[in-house]
């Protein structure tokens, strides 16, 4: 079994390499793109040192996206269920409507420093799209964004966000027509651009560069989460953590600053889309989009398909950094299938005020299925990365109606 | 077999032309098609590439990605692919012939098994586009053990320091990416940018053979014809998806376009 270090972030666990415990990321790119991602690599390591930049990012933090996402307890839901406190982190609440906008803003600021004037990112629901774009427009760059045709139709209003904040809206139509294919085509564009284009990777994946810079920027969450605990509660109480798993970039953020703890003080449970799942399949270790790690494939090694009715967890790889976590058992990981995520989404929007997108519903699901068998206290968190708008019409479509 | 990939550039060297190479997709459209074509061309090729389709190709343009996806759809296998090497070998024992593709299908099939296949098969060299240096140096070992030629490439972001690493690390080929692109798009700089490049390389180790790949045509080839080597894929690959649009042959357009290309560098 893989031993994680103490006392150092999850992100810098890595060998000179890039890979964790032996295993997974690594940079498996073309050449082409070797300078480009050390030149990034050098000016990340040199920036998430640099005091003035950490400034600019907590205001742009504090002014532009909000500030603190909220963190209360949904006294219905747990009334309702008769078992642990659930808590919710509504991130969704961030101006960006989802975690991503931590994400896409930090790749900004950093496109900015690095004196680059294009930036390109991948986008599966549509919601880093989004922000990246908004953060494109802030910053004064030229953006474009990779987008799968299936996506783009399933998830218009993240679109028309794109486009009106004066994004490129490439669609790609090749393979299965969503993340997996945006995610390559968002490379290739890079491989060709690479001297003038910062590649914003939209999730923990990719060459080992790519995803530090994601799991950095959401690991505001955790440390959000951490204060908002020992102000209810004056200290930080046992606690399981549930997450949805795509690429794994929410989680990451979410689980950050309690790496360290003991998981039978502080349990860390992702949740995977049912036919999306490599991390709770056992699927295999493979290469994909530039690092090794859990990854639905075919025998023959191709990539498989997936399925989920949510664009964001349509994709059949996962983080390299839920790899290590998964083999060093801190986390542990199960899936939801899109009816049990509907039913969920039904369920919670009853007892209370809050609107999740499809990709939290799966976490909440899980969360509905395990409160019933806890003790009163127990504490739930669930992280509520994502704003329901943009998942209107699947609701609709899928249970008749979409709440007020 | 040891040494057919520096006997095929002592060939062309002798006829004071760049050795030739093709790029086609194995099992595009058909395996027996696939096999056809080579076939076909081999009498004007110094050395043939052969591409394992993969699903997620990061580095490859439009045109290799359908020829790709073609020979996906018609259900070729990486043990196919084996043996229609060595069907291409048994004929054809002279030639090399290297396989090029991603990371991915060696490291599912596993490393050693898929090298120690190669050498069985006949294949002469390898390229793996997302299996860079240093991270290749094992692999790289591991086919120079078995006497096969692991080809490292050389972009035009890679800066000189990192070039002579490379090199001291090379085989008897070393791939050139002619400008920062995928496969198969334009030629981004112009040609005298690109000979500058080449002559770095040179400079360093002026004895190892280095070919010149990525957007080259029937237009551009003559201009590079100064290099060991030149290779076109997605050229060839075009005219394969051409023919099977036009419902035409693809083995005879293919061997016009590279009787062609051969014909602009002699």
């Amino acid at each position: 079994m893989i031993k994680l270090k103490k006392k150092t972030p999850l992100i810098d666990q890595h060998d000179k390499f890039g890979f964790y415990g032996n295993k997974f990321g690594g940079n498996y790119c073309a050449e082409t793109m070797r300078k480009p991602i050390e030149d990034l690599s050098r000016l990340f390591e040199k920036l998430r040192r640099d005091r003035k930049f950490l400034k600019k990012r907590d205001h742009y933090f504090k002014h532009y996206l909000g500030g603190e996402t909220p963190f209360f307890k949904l006294e219905n839901l747990t009334r309702h269920l008769g078992g642990a406190q659930i808590w919710c982190k509504d991130v969704s609440a961030i101006n960006g409507d989802a975690h991503k906008a931590y994400h896409a803003t930090v790749n900004a600021l950093i496109c900015k420093e690095s004196g680059k004037r294009y930036i390109a990112g991948d986008t599966g629901a549509g919601m880093f799209g989004k922000n990246l774009a908004m953060a494109a427009k802030k910053m004064n760059l030229k953006c474009k964004i990779f987008m799968g045709t299936k996506d783009i139709s399933r998830q218009a209003p993240n679109v028309k966000f794109m486009r009106d904040a004066g994004a490129e809206v490439v669609p790609v139509d090749s393979g299965s027509k969503t993340l997996v294919d945006a995610v390559s085509e968002c490379m290739r564009h890079y491989v060709s651009n690479c001297d003038n284009t910062h590649l914003a990777v939209g999730s923990a994946i990719g060459c080992n560069i790519f995803l530090k810079i994601c799991a950095w920027s959401t690991s505001q969450i955790s440390r959000e989460l951490k204060k908002q605990l020992i102000k209810e509660f004056g200290e930080i109480p046992k606690l399981k953590l549930i997450n949805v798993i795509g690429g794994g970039s929410s989680a990451l953020g979410f689980w950050n600053e309690f790496i360290d703890f003991d998981k039978k003080h502080v349990e860390l449970i992702g949740v995977e889309a049912k036919y999306a799942a490599p991390l709770s399949t056992n699927a295999k270790v493979a290469i994909l989009h530039g690092a090794a790690q859990y990854c639905l494939t075919d025998k023959e090694g191709q990539i498989a398909e997936t399925h989920s009715l949510s664009a964001g967890l349509d994709y059949p790889g996962s983080s390299p950094l839920h790899g290590l976590l998964k083999d060093s058992g801190r986390a542990r990981y199960t899936n939801a299938s899109d009816k049990e995520a509907l039913a969920a989404f039904k369920l919670i929007t009853k007892l209370e005020d809050i609107r999740p997108s499809l990709e939290p519903a799966h976490a909440w699901s899980e969360c509905i299925r395990l409160a019933p068998k806890l003790k009163k206290s127990d504490v739930l968190v669930v992280n509520n990365c994502g704003k329901g708008y943009k998942d209107k019409k699947i609701y609709i479509e899928q249970l008749g109606y979409y709440p007020k | 077999m040891k040494n057919s990939i520096n006997n095929a550039f002592k060939v062309a060297k002798k006829e004071n032309r760049p050795a030739l190479i093709s790029y086609t997709v194995c099992g595009d459209n058909t395996k027996d098609k696939s096999l056809q074509i080579l076939n076909s061309i081999s009498k004007d090729l110094d050395i043939a590439e052969w591409g394992i389709p993969h699903n997620c190709p990061t580095a490859d343009g439009k045109d290799i990605q359908n020829s790709s996806y073609r020979a996906l759809q018609n259900g070729i296998r990486l043990n196919d692919i084996f043996k229609l090497v060595k069907r291409f070998k048994k004929t054809k024992p002279s030639k090399p012939m290297i396989l090029m593709g991603y990371y991915q299908m060696i490291f599912n099939y596993g490393d050693k098994k898929f090298i120690r296949k190669c050498k069985e098969v006949g294949v002469d060299g390898l390229i793996v586009v997302d299996l860079s240096f240093p991270d290749n140096k094992n692999f790289a070992e591991l086919c120079k053990k078995n006497s096969i030629c692991f080809v490292q490439l050389i972009a035009p972001t890679t800066t000189v320091k990192r070039m002579k690493e490379i090199i001291k690390s090379s085989h008897e080929m070393i791939y050139m990416i002619s400008s920062i692109s995928t496969t198969g798009s334009a030629l981004k700089y112009s040609i005298k940018r690109i000979i500058k490049n080449y002559n770095v390389i040179k400079k360093i180790k002026p004895s190892k053979n280095v070919v010149i790949g990525f957007g080259i045509t029937e237009k551009t080839i003559s201009n590079l014809r100064s290099a060991d080597g030149l290779v076109v894929g997605s050229a060839i690959c075009r005219e394969i998806t051409r023919s099977l649009k036009d419902r035409q042959n693809p083995v005879t357009n293919v061997s016009k376009l590279v009787r062609k290309l051969k014909n602009k560098i002699i």
